[in-house]
C-alpha cells in the first residue's frame, strides 16, 4: 500500500464533523528526493518520497534524528528546493519556483512554527503577529485588526502588548501561533513546537492546534520526536533513513 | 515606512552600542566641520581674489620693502589700468591679543582697485582723503570692538615713529564693508604719506605693489612685464596674480588644506573600521532573526535594505549631529576671530559635502552586512539557532 493511500484510506475513518473533503489534495509528493554535496561527495537525505496530503489534514512527522524530517519540513515551507521529484501544494509546482517566487508564494501560503519560537525580541506581542502583514497590502488599521483577532484566537488578547521577555514558553509559543496564524495560510508547519516546553503546556499548545485544525481547517504538518504530541494529529508518518516507512 | 518601526526597535535594541557609534560619527563629523571651515577661511582669499588683479612682492621675500618709485614705473607699463601700494604695519589695539591687518594705502586708488569687493560711502571717502591721520576700518572691526566715526584709535606698531613713540593715533573717518560674500572687512586702511613721513626708518618704502591690469587674458604678459622692468636691479620682483599670491601667503601657516585633508582622511577611515565593526557586530548577532523575517515571506533585497537602512539611520543621525555642533561652534567662533580670520564660517558647500559622506559612510558601513543579509541561507542560519 502506498503511504499516500494510507493517507486517504486514513482520512475516511475520521469522524464526520472533523471529516478532511476526500480528494481535495493540498499537497502532493512525487518521488521527491534531496541530495547535499559534502565536499566531493553526495549525500541522500531524502529518497524518493511520495506523500499525499488532504486539505484540513493533521499530520506528524516522526522518525529519529538525522532521518531528514526537517529537510521534509523544508521542502514543504519552499525553504529548499528538491533535488528530484515533482513537489505540488494548492495546485502549484513550487519545485520549479526560483528563490524569490519561493519568498512571496511562502508568504502567502505557509506558516511556520518552531520549537524556539523564533519571536522578535525587540517586538511586542503584537508587533511580532503583524510581521507577515508587512508584506500585504492592508493599511495598518487592517493589520491591526488581523492582529487582534490572531491573538485573540490563541487566548492571548491580553498580552498583545508585552514583550517576549515577559512572556512565557507557552505564551511565546501562543504568539508565535498567531503570527503563523494571521495571513490566513493553507498549510501550517511546526517544527518541534512543544520540544521546548512542559508536559501540560505542551499539552496545551497541541490542543490548540487540535482545534485550529478541527474549528479552522488548518492543514497541519509537524515535526516531533514525541509520540504523545504525535497523538494529537490525524496520521502519523514516519521516516527513517530518507526514506518513508509504513505510517 | 511600515518597516521603520522595526528598524527603529532594532536599534535600540543595544542603547549603549547604538549611542556610542552615533557619538564617535558625531565627532568624527564635527572635526570635518571645524577643519573644513577653517581651511576654507584660509583659502577664502584665493577664491575670492580678482582675475584683473595682480600683486607685485620683492623677489625674495614679501618682508622685503619695494621703492615707492616703482609705482610709477609700473603704472606707465602697457596694459596696466592703475597700479597701487600697500605696506604691512603690524600694529595692536590696547593688548596684544588684538591683532588685526592695518595696511598704510594711496587712498585715491585703494577703493577703486578694490571696488568690486568693497564699498566705502564716497562721503566717507572724501572726509579720509582730508584728514591725514584719518583711517577707515571694516565692518568686522567696528563690530568686534564698537568702534564708530569719529573715535580716536591708537595703535602700538612695530614701526616706531620718528619721536620715538610706537604709539600710532588714527581717527575713523569712514566704515567700510563688504560687496561680495567672503570680502575681507577685518583691516584698517589709513594714508600711506603719514606712515611714511612719521617713521624713524624705511622711509621711500613700500611692501607690494598692486596692478589692475586692462585685459584679465593678459596679466601673465603684464606681470612678466613688470618683473622684467625691475630685473637685475637692486630689488627685483616677483609679480603674481592675485589669486596665487593668496595661495601663497596663506601657505605660510602650512598646506592647512592638505592638513585637514590628511586628518580627515585619517579620521573617516578609523571612522569606517569602528562603525563597520560594530554594524558587523550587530548583524551577526541576529543572523537567525534575519531568517526567520526570510522564513514569513521578507524577500532578500528587503532584508539587506533594512540592514542598510540601519546603518545609515546611525550614520545620518551622528553625522547631522556633528555638522549641527560644528555649525554652532563655527558660528561662535566667527564672531570672536572676525578680525583675526575674516571669512570663518561653515558654508552650505561644507554642509552638503558633510552630508554627501554621512550618506557615503553610511553605505559603506552598512555594505558588508548588507549584503551578507541578501545571500543570508535561511536553513543554515536557522541551524545556529
Amino acid at each position: 500500500m502506498s503511504n499516500s493511500a494510507t493517507l486517504e484510506k486514513s482520512a475516511k475513518e475520521v469522524p464526520a464533523s472533523n471529516e478532511v473533503l476526500a480528494n481535495d489534495v493540498l499537497v502532493s509528493l512525487t518521488n521527491i528526493s534531496k541530495t547535499y554535496k559534502k565536499g566531493k561527495e553526495l549525500v541522500p537525505v531524502l529518497t524518493d518520497i511520495n506523500v499525499k496530503i488532504q486539505r484540513g489534514d493533521f499530520v506528524a512527522l516522526m522518525g529519529p534524528s538525522g532521518s531528514g524530517k526537517t529537510t521534509l519540513l523544508n521542502l514543504l515551507g519552499g525553504l529548499d528546493n528538491p533535488s528530484a521529484g515533482e513537489l505540488i501544494i494548492a495546485g502549484q509546482r513550487i519545485d520549479k519556483f526560483s528563490s524569490s517566487q519561493l519568498t512571496k508564494w511562502r508568504a502567502q501560503n505557509v506558516g511556520f512554527i518552531f520549537q524556539f519560537y523564533n519571536l522578535m525580541p525587540v517586538l511586542s506581542a503584537e508587533k511580532n503577529v503583524e510581521l507577515p502583514l508587512l508584506l500585504t497590502n492592508l493599511t495598518s488599521k487592517e493589520r491591526k485588526a488581523h492582529v487582534a483577532a490572531a491573538l485573540d484566537l490563541v487566548g492571548l488578547a491580553d498580552r498583545a502588548k508585552h514583550y517576549p521577555s515577559e512572556l512565557s514558553g507557552g505564551q511565546e509559543q501562543r504568539v508565535a501561533i498567531a503570527r503563523a496564524l494571521v495571513s490566513d495560510p493553507n498549510l501550517l508547519l511546526c517544527d518541534e513546537p512543544t520540544g521546548d516546553l512542559d508536559r501540560a503546556t505542551a499539552d496545551e499548545i497541541l490542543a490548540l492546534m487540535q482545534e485550529l485544525n478541527q474549528e479552522q481547517q488548518k492543514t497541519i504538518v509537524m515535526v516531533t520526536h514525541d509520540p504523545r504530541a504525535a497523538d494529537h494529529a490525524r496520521h502519523t508518518l514516519h521516516l527513517d533513513k530518507g526514506k518513508l516507512i509504513q505510517e | 515606512m511600515k518597516y521603520f518601526y522595526f528598524i527603529f526597535k532594532n536599534l535600540t535594541r543595544k542603547k549603549v552600542r547604538t549611542s556610542l557609534t552615533i557619538l564617535s560619527i558625531m565627532v568624527a563629523f564635527l572635526l570635518f566641520g571645524l577643519l573644513r571651515s577653517l581651511s576654507a577661511a584660509f583659502d577664502g582669499g584665493a577664491e575670492i581674489a580678482g582675475e584683473d588683479r595682480l600683486v607685485t612682492i620683492h623677489k625674495v621675500s614679501i618682508i622685503q620693502p619695494l621703492p615707492q618709485s616703482y609705482l610709477a614705473k609700473v603704472q606707465a607699463l602697457t596694459g596696466v589700468e592703475k597700479a597701487t601700494t600697500a605696506n604691512w604695519f603690524g600694529g595692536y589695539y590696547q593688548e596684544k591679543k588684538n591683532q588685526f591687518a592695518q595696511f598704510p594705502v594711496l587712498a585715491d586708488d585703494y577703493f577703486d582697485i578694490y571696488k568690486d569687493l568693497i564699498k566705502l560711502p564716497p562721503a566717507q571717502l572724501e572726509s579720509w582723503k582730508k584728514n591725514r591721520v584719518g583711517a577707515v576700518v571694516g565692518r568686522a572691526l567696528v563690530d568686534k570692538y564698537h568702534w564708530k566715526i569719529g573715535d580716536r584709535i591708537p595703535l602700538i606698531g612695530m614701526f616706531p615713529q620718528k619721536n620715538g613713540s610706537t604709539t600710532w593715533e588714527f581717527v575713523i573717518e569712514g566704515i567700510y564693508d563688504a560687496k561680495t560674500q567672503g570680502a575681507d572687512t577685518s583691516a584698517m586702511l589709513f594714508h600711506y604719506d603719514y606712515f611714511d613721513k612719521s617713521r624713524q626708518f624705511g622711509e621711500g618704502t613700500i611692501g607690494w605693489l598692486i596692478i589692475k591690469v586692462k585685459d584679465p587674458k593678459q596679466s601673465a604678459q603684464v606681470a612678466a612685464a613688470v618683473d622684467a622692468l625691475f630685473e637685475n636691479s637692486f630689488a627685483e620682483t616677483k609679480t603674481n596674480s592675485e589669486k596665487d599670491f593668496a595661495k601663497s601667503f596663506a601657505k605660510q601657516f602650512g598646506d592647512i588644506g592638505l592638513i585637514t585633508t590628511l586628518i580627515l582622511g585619517a579620521v573617516f577611515f578609523t571612522m569606517l573600521l569602528v562603525a563597520g565593526n560594530t554594524m558587523a557586530q550587530s548583524f551577526r548577532e541576529r543572523i537567525p532573526e534575519f531568517a526567520i523575517l526570510k522564513t514569513l515571506g521578507f524577500s532578500d533585497v528587503t532584508v539587506m535594505l533594512m540592514v542598510l537602512c540601519e546603518s545609515l539611520v546611525v550614520c545620518v543621525f551622528g553625522g547631522i549631529l556633528g555638522l549641527m555642533l560644528a555649525k554652532f561652534i563655527i558660528t561662535g567662533a566667527a564672531v570672536e576671530f572676525a578680525a583675526t580670520l575674516p571669512g570663518l564660517g561653515m558654508s552650505w558647500k561644507i554642509m552638503g559635502m558633510g552630508l554627501v559622506l554621512v550618506i557615503l559612510l553610511g553605505f559603506i558601513t552598512g555594505a558588508a552586512p548588507a549584503i551578507q543579509g541578501l545571500r543570508l541561507n535561511i536553513i543554515s542560519a536557522l541551524r545556529r539557532n
